[in-house]
């Protein structure tokens, strides 16, 4: 765990040098025209943001700042980081847990079930749409589905997280499902499930794409294996070979990829986000980076990264459980 | 390398897609009936129908030209961005991994903090930097991307240096400038083909992306991420969107379905040839293309 505070590091370092072979002034971004031609003005935000001092100075605070917890303010919302990523990241938890679950329990099945059945028509099924889960831009399908869905058929809600005629449930977690449960307030948790079934399940199917076929590539080597032979010799029934004997030893490509992939939700779903108008990570970077923010985009970045070598650890330790052959040092 | 692909009912598949789209993109201006800019203000938002197939957008434009002419954009978009990234990308890999040190370390480390970034996000900081457009996003798009070329060809030439004939030629005195051209290279390289024919379509949905949130491609520019994104607030009027949309997942699905195919062809020749009399097959390098082929604009 430790040896990823010097690639912390790194990555402030160049966010840093990012920032200044970046030709654009980020005061550009948050003061008007007429602002930007007085002087005066820009001398004084220069100053408030710290903008004055040299680099090295500038970067030496960071890294204080940072070892401190703090990330500094967003120049956008004039928040410090640390609570704005506090107010986005449990929706982002949310739909990224949702969005795995349906990719998880449709993928993975899927990916086993084509395996065994190589080169068959349900094999055939199965690979055609994965592809297709990949092929499909996120934000198309996203529209699609809200026009289909709530335009059309009228039985999924439109963007959001809530009906804005619910009193929102009282924030504790921050994540609304978990929060209205909570507190026993089933009329918004069914809201609050309802508006997240469509995200999740958009998400989701771009995301089951990529689980299908590891598991199924995986699972296909498996089945070649003499212990599986072994058993098929014994007598062992069939269901018995693929999901005791196989499926077990085949899961460890597939949970890389579920923890790859989850780390790339925590970067916030940005497409889905801005479709669903959930007010995640990915809609706040983007924000951040369309007005040049980038205490907020470091922050974000920092936060992706720590949260990526937590999932490698967790997937780290669920190799050892999977196969016990695997020892953690 | 064709009769393989014929094989493979999802290459060809994929192979055909993708021939018709590149058709398209030749022809466009003798297949168009309109002129895609061309504003024909008094048949503003019609929907499908004799004289406008596809439909015409608010400004009365018709979505069929404009939709064809899009690919005029997109596709060689994607396969000049992923040329250029690879070969960016793939030398730089290749160089860290043979010559090692200290060369090798300062690449890599760059390298883990671009991958570090949120690739999207980055992409949209950059672009926004250098003020939106459609060059200026694919330029940060090849910005975002190099590194994981840069890490496959490095794992792949790694493997490589240390193979009886790398060592063969040393032995013999040939120059190592000579020796990771052609002896280490040409053996990497189909690895980072499939990798790259899968990439394709990723970078065609990424830069559909930023011209989607408004960062690529400037307004009228018949682009088809900017095209969806016009039909975004118009439920009632699906065609405007969905077409543009639907050009977008069949050359993605094209190129997907060819870079499968490719890579089954590449797994057999590797299963088969390369490690055959091998104790143990090692992994495929082609599983390896697959695991850094994440797709990044969800």
């Amino acid at each position: 765990m430790l040896v990823t505070v010097p690639v912390l590091f790194v990555i402030t370092l160049l966010g840093f040098i990012l920032t200044y072979l970046i030709p654009a002034d980020p005061l550009s971004m948050v003061l008007s025209e007429r602002a930007m031609a007085n002087p005066d003005i820009v001398r004084a935000y220069r100053e408030r943001w710290g903008l004055d001092a040299p680099p090295a100075v500038r970067y030496l605070t960071y890294v204080r700042n940072l070892v401190h917890g703090d990330l500094g303010m967003s120049i956008a919302t004039q928040q410090p980081v640390v609570a704005d990523l506090k107010n986005f990241v449990p929706a982002t938890v949310e739909l990224a847990l949702a969005a795995m679950m349906v990719a998880v329990v449709v993928g993975l099945p899927l990916g086993v079930i084509a395996a065994v059945n190589r080169e068959r028509w349900t094999d055939h099924l199965a690979r055609t749409g994965s592809i297709i889960g990949v092929s499909m831009p996120v934000f198309w399908l996203g529209l699609l589905a809200l026009a289909i869905f709530y335009y059309r058929l009228q039985i999924a809600p439109g963007p959001g997280q809530l009906d804005p005629h619910l009193i929102p449930p009282p924030v504790l977690t921050g994540m609304l499902v978990v929060d209205s449960a909570l507190a026993g307030r089933w009329d918004a948790l069914l809201d609050a499930l309802h508006h997240l079934a469509l995200p999740a399940l958009v998400l989701g199917a771009y995301v089951m794409g990529t689980i299908t076929r590891v598991t199924r590539s995986s699972v296909l080597e498996v089945l070649l294996a003499d212990y599986i032979r072994t058993a098929r010799a014994k007598g062992v029934a069939e269901r018995v070979v693929v999901f005791h004997h196989a499926l077990r030893n085949a899961l460890i490509p597939t949970v890389t990829v579920v923890g790859l992939a989850f780390g790339n939700l925590m970067a916030g779903a940005v497409m889905t986000e801005t479709i669903f108008a959930w007010p995640g990570i990915g809609r706040y970077a983007v924000d951040a980076a369309s007005k040049l923010d980038f205490p907020a985009i470091m922050g974000v970045t920092l936060f992706v990264a720590i949260v990526y070598v937590a999932i490698n650890f967790t997937v780290d330790i669920l190799y050892a459980v999977l196969d016990p052959r695997i020892r953690l040092d | 390398m064709f009769r393989y692909l014929r094989r493979s009912r999802a290459a060809m598949f994929g192979l055909v897609i993708v021939v018709f789209w590149a058709a398209v993109t030749i022809l466009a201006p003798h297949l168009a009936p309109y002129s895609p800019l061309d504003q024909h203000l008094e048949d503003r938002l019609k929907p499908p129908g004799i004289r406008y197939p596809f439909g015409t957008d608010e400004l009365g434009r018709d979505v069929l030209s404009r939709v064809l002419y899009g690919a005029r954009l997109s596709i060689p978009a994607g396969v000049t961005v992923v040329a250029v990234t690879a070969i960016l990308g793939a030398l730089l890999g290749a160089v860290a991994g043979f010559v090692g040190g200290l060369v090798d370390e300062s690449i890599m480390r760059v390298s883990d903090a671009v991958l570090a970034f949120p690739s999207l996000i980055l992409a949209m900081a950059i672009t926004t930097a250098m003020g939106p457009g459609l060059v200026n996003a694919l330029l940060a798009i090849v910005l975002v991307l190099w590194p994981e070329y840069a890490r496959l060809m490095r794992g792949q030439v790694l493997s490589i240096r240390h193979m009886e004939y790398v060592t063969a030629a040393r032995a013999i005195g040939v120059p190592d400038r000579r020796i990771l051209w052609r002896h280490v290279l040409p053996n990497t390289i189909s690895v980072a083909l499939v990798k790259a024919s899968l990439d394709v379509g990723n970078v065609i949905i990424i830069a559909a992306a930023l011209s989607f949130v408004g960062l690529g491609a400037v307004p009228p520019t018949p682009e088809w991420g900017a095209m969806v994104a016009g039909g975004r607030q118009k439920f009632f009027e699906w065609w405007i969107g969905t077409f543009p949309g639907l050009a977008i997942f069949t050359v993605v699905m094209g190129f997907n379905f060819l870079g499968d195919g490719l890579r089954d062809l590449l797994d057999a020749r590797l299963r088969t040839v390369r490690y055959e009399g091998a104790e143990e097959p090692p992994r495929p390098p082609a599983r390896q293309a697959e695991e850094f082929s994440m797709e990044r604009a969800d």
